[in-house]
C-alpha cells in the first residue's frame, strides 16, 4: 500500500526525508456527477503515500494541495534534487510526522499532473484532450473524490486533513461535507470565501490567458501549442499576491541588473527578472486550461452561499477539531479572513484554536517551516488515536462540548440514513 | 493544587462554558477540562505559551485582550476567568464589562496594591514595590493598571456589577483572619466572583 514508503535508513544522505517515493495512479471506472451537473464517465487520480497505515487505519492524514500543487508532496524522485511542495513539513519527525503518520497526498481531478484533467484523453470526443470540454470542478467535488479516494484506500476516519489556502477550503469542506470522517482540520492561510479583490486578480489571470492568440479557445494542445504568453503573465500576476511588500523589498528592493538604467522596456529590475523567470517556468509544467479551472474552483468556493451567507450554519455539521492558521503578511488571504472561519466555529462552539503567525513571506508563508506554526500543528496533530466507534474523537475532545457529542451522533445518524437510501 | 483550581471547582459547575482570559499554558484549563468535564476556550498573546497549550490539545485562540471580547456574544460561557491581567490590560474597565456582558459569571484576580508591604516599601523606601505579587521594575512592569481591593469594588459599583464572592489570599495563596476581615490591607492577591446585577 505504500509504495512511497521508504525507509530512512536507506537514505543516509535524505536524512528527515521521505526519501525515494514514486507516484502511482488510482483509477475509477465510474461515472461521477459534479456540483455543475455534468459528468466524467471515468477519472484516474495520481497519488503519492508516505509512512505505514496502522492496523485500524486510524493514523491517516490527508494533504490538500493549492492552485499549482499537486500529489508530490514530500521526498525526492529519482535523479531529481527538487523535493516535493511540502517536504519541510512532510517527513520522519517533521510537522506531519511519517514515523507516526500514514500521509496521502493527491493531485486534484481538472489538475495537469496526472490525474483527469483538460490534458486527459477525452474518450467521448476519440480520445483527443479534453481541453475546453473538461467540466469544471469545484472544491465540494475534489472533496467527494477524495472521499471516494479514502474508501479506496481503506480509510473511514482522517486522523486529520490538512490544506494551505485553496487546500485549506478542501479541509473546511470536509469538515462539512463529511463530519464524521476527520477528526482534525488543519486550515491554514485560508478563507471562507474570495473577496471582490481575491475575484479580480483571478479575472486578470484568466483573460491573460483566454486573451493569448496561441490559446485556441482551449483547443492548443490539438494545434501543438499552448498560450505560453498568458500563462507567463497569470503566473506573473498571481505571485505578486503569494508575496508580501516587504519580502519583494527584501529580495529585490529595486536593485538592478546591470546597475545601470537601460531606458527600456528589457529586463531591469531585479524583481522583473526574478517574476519572469517564475512565469516561464511555470509556463512549461502547467496547463492553461488547468489554470483556469483551478481560479474558477477558488471563486466559487463559499460554503455559507446555501445559508443565506451565513458561515456559522454552514460549518454548524463539522464535529472535528480545528488549527486555523494564518500568516500577519497574507494580504492575499489576510488574517481577518481566517478569523471569519474561528468567530464561525466559535460561536458554534465547535472546538478551535487559532494562531496568527508574525512571517514575513505573505501567503507563501504556509509553504515554509516557520518554527511556531509546524510546532502548534505537530502539538495539534498529536498522536494517532486508535478509532473507537462512535468516539471519534480523541481523548481530548471530551473536553468540549456535550453539543458537539450530539452532532457527532446526530450525524452519525444522518450519515447511516444517507447510506441506506443510497444503497 | 494551586488556589485557583481550587476555586474553579467550588465556582464552577461541571459540563461549564468557560473562557480564560490570559490562559498561559493552559494549565487550568487542563485542570478544569479534566476535573470539570468543562468545554472551554483560552485566549493567549504569548506565542510559545500559545503552542504548548495546543499541543495539550486545548482550545486555544490567540488574541490580544486590549481588542476586546467583540467576537464572543453576550452570555455566551457559564464562566469567564482572567487570572492576573486586569492590571495589565489597556482599558481594565472595559474588560471587567466585556467579561459579565460575555460570561454569566466573571471571576477575576489581581494583585492588591493597598497590601500593608506595598505601602510601607512606597512609604519608607520610597520606591516603587517589587515583590514575589509584582515581580517587575517600575520601567519594565507589564502592570499598567494597578488598583486596591476598593478600587475594584468602586469600579464595579459604578459600572452595576454584582460582587458574588470575595476573597483576599496571600503570595503563597492562602488567606487568614486578617485577610478576610480587613483584605484591603493584609489581602496581597485579591480573588472576586461577579456578574451583571
Amino acid at each position: 500500500m505504500t509504495q512511497g514508503n521508504i525507509n530512512a535508513s536507506e537514505n543516509a544522505d535524505t536524512a528527515a526525508s521521505v526519501g525515494i517515493v514514486t507516484p502511482r495512479m488510482e483509477s475509477f471506472e465510474q461515472q461521477l456527477l459534479l456540483e455543475t451537473g455534468r459528468t466524467l464517465p471515468r477519472f484516474d487520480i495520481m497519488i503519492e503515500t508516505y509512512g505505514t497505515l496502522n492496523a485500524d487505519a486510524s493514523n491517516a492524514i490527508l494533504i490538500c494541495h493549492a492552485l499549482s500543487g499537486h500529489h508530490h508532496a514530500a521526498g525526492y524522485y529519482p535523479n531529481e534534487s527538487k523535493a516535493g511542495w511540502w517536504d519541510s513539513c512532510i517527513g520522519p519527525n517533521k510537522a506531519i510526522d511519517t514515523n507516526e503518520f500514514f500521509v496521502v497526498a493527491l493531485n486534484n481531478i481538472g489538475g495537469c499532473n496526472g490525474s483527469t484533467g483538460p490534458t486527459s484523453p477525452n474518450p467521448e470526443n476519440d480520445n483527443k484532450p479534453y481541453g475546453p470540454d473538461f467540466p469544471l470542478v469545484t472544491v465540494r467535488d475534489w472533496v467527494k473524490v477524495q472521499a471516494l479516494l479514502a474508501d479506496r484506500l481503506g480509510i473511514d476516519i482522517w486522523h486529520a486533513i490538512v490544506g494551505g489556502s485553496l487546500g485549506g477550503m478542501q479541509a473546511l469542506q470536509w469538515a462539512v461535507d463529511y463530519p464524521n470522517r476527520l477528526k482534525n482540520c488543519v486550515v491554514v492561510a485560508s478563507t471562507p470565501k474570495l473577496s471582490a479583490q481575491n475575484i479580480a486578480f483571478n479575472e486578470v489571470a484568466r483573460q491573460s490567458i483566454l486573451s493569448d492568440p496561441d490559446f485556441h479557445d482551449g483547443r492548443y494542445l490539438e494545434q501543438n501549442t499552448f498560450p505560453k504568453r498568458g500563462l507567463i503573465l497569470a503566473r506573473m500576476v498571481g505571485h505578486i499576491t503569494y508575496l508580501s511588500e516587504d519580502a519583494m523589498k527584501q529580495k529585490f528592493g529595486r536593485d538592478l541588473k546591470s546597475g545601470n538604467f537601460l531606458y527600456g522596456y528589457d529586463v531591469e529590475f531585479q524583481v522583473e527578472s526574478y517574476l519572469r523567470y517564475q512565469g516561464e517556468q511555470f509556463s512549461r509544467n502547467f496547463d492553461a486550461n488547468t489554470y483556469l479551472i483551478m481560479t474558477k474552483a477558488l471563486d466559487y468556493f463559499d460554503p455559507a452561499r446555501d445559508f443565506d451567507s451565513n458561515l456559522n450554519k454552514a460549518l454548524a455539521p463539522a464535529t472535528c477539531r480545528f488549527l486555523v492558521v494564518s500568516f500577519t503578511t497574507d494580504w492575499r488571504f489576510a488574517p481577518s479572513r481566517s478569523r471569519e472561519i474561528v468567530d464561525a466555529l466559535i460561536s458554534n462552539r465547535q472546538p478551535v484554536s487559532y494562531i496568527e503567525v508574525d512571517a514575513p513571506q505573505g501567503h507563501d508563508s504556509f509553504l515554509f517551516p516557520i518554527p511556531r506554526y509546524v510546532d502548534s500543528m505537530r502539538g495539534f496533530l498529536g498522536k494517532p488515536k486508535a478509532n473507537i466507534s462512535g468516539h471519534n474523537v480523541t481523548q481530548i475532545a471530551h473536553i468540549h462540548s456535550k453539543n458537539n457529542q450530539s452532532h457527532t451522533d446526530l450525524s452519525t445518524q444522518k450519515q447511516q440514513t444517507t447510506q441506506e437510501q443510497q444503497s | 493544587m494551586r488556589l485557583d483550581q481550587q476555586l474553579a471547582e467550588r465556582w464552577i459547575k461541571p459540563g461549564s462554558r468557560v473562557l480564560d482570559l490570559g490562559c498561559g499554558d493552559g494549565e487550568l484549563l487542563v485542570h478544569m477540562a479534566k476535573q470539570l468535564d468543562i468545554d472551554c476556550y483560552g485566549l493567549e498573546i504569548d506565542e510559545d505559551k500559545i503552542t504548548t497549550a495546543i499541543g495539550r490539545g486545548l482550545n486555544i485562540i490567540q488574541q490580544d485582550l486590549n481588542e476586546g471580547l467583540g467576537r464572543f456574544a453576550d452570555q455566551s460561557f457559564d464562566a469567564v476567568v482572567m487570572a492576573q491581567a486586569l492590571q495589565a490590560v489597556k482599558a481594565p474597565d472595559q474588560i471587567l464589562l466585556d467579561m459579565v456582558r460575555v460570561g454569566r459569571e466573571a471571576i477575576i484576580t489581581f494583585p492588591n496594591f493597598a497590601y500593608w508591604k506595598t505601602r510601607s516599601y512606597i512609604g519608607f523606601r520610597g520606591m516603587m514595590p517589587v515583590s514575589k505579587a509584582l515581580p517587575y521594575m517600575w520601567y519594565d512592569t507589564p502592570n499598567i493598571h494597578l488598583c486596591t481591593f476598593r478600587d475594584f469594588e468602586a469600579l464595579c459599583r459604578a459600572n452595576g456589577i454584582k460582587i458574588i464572592n470575595r476573597l483576599a489570599v496571600n503570595g503563597d495563596q492562602q488567606g487568614s483572619f486578617l485577610m478576610k476581615h480587613f483584605p484591603n490591607l493584609f489581602g496581597e492577591i485579591a480573588i472576586y466572583r461577579v456578574s451583571r446585577s
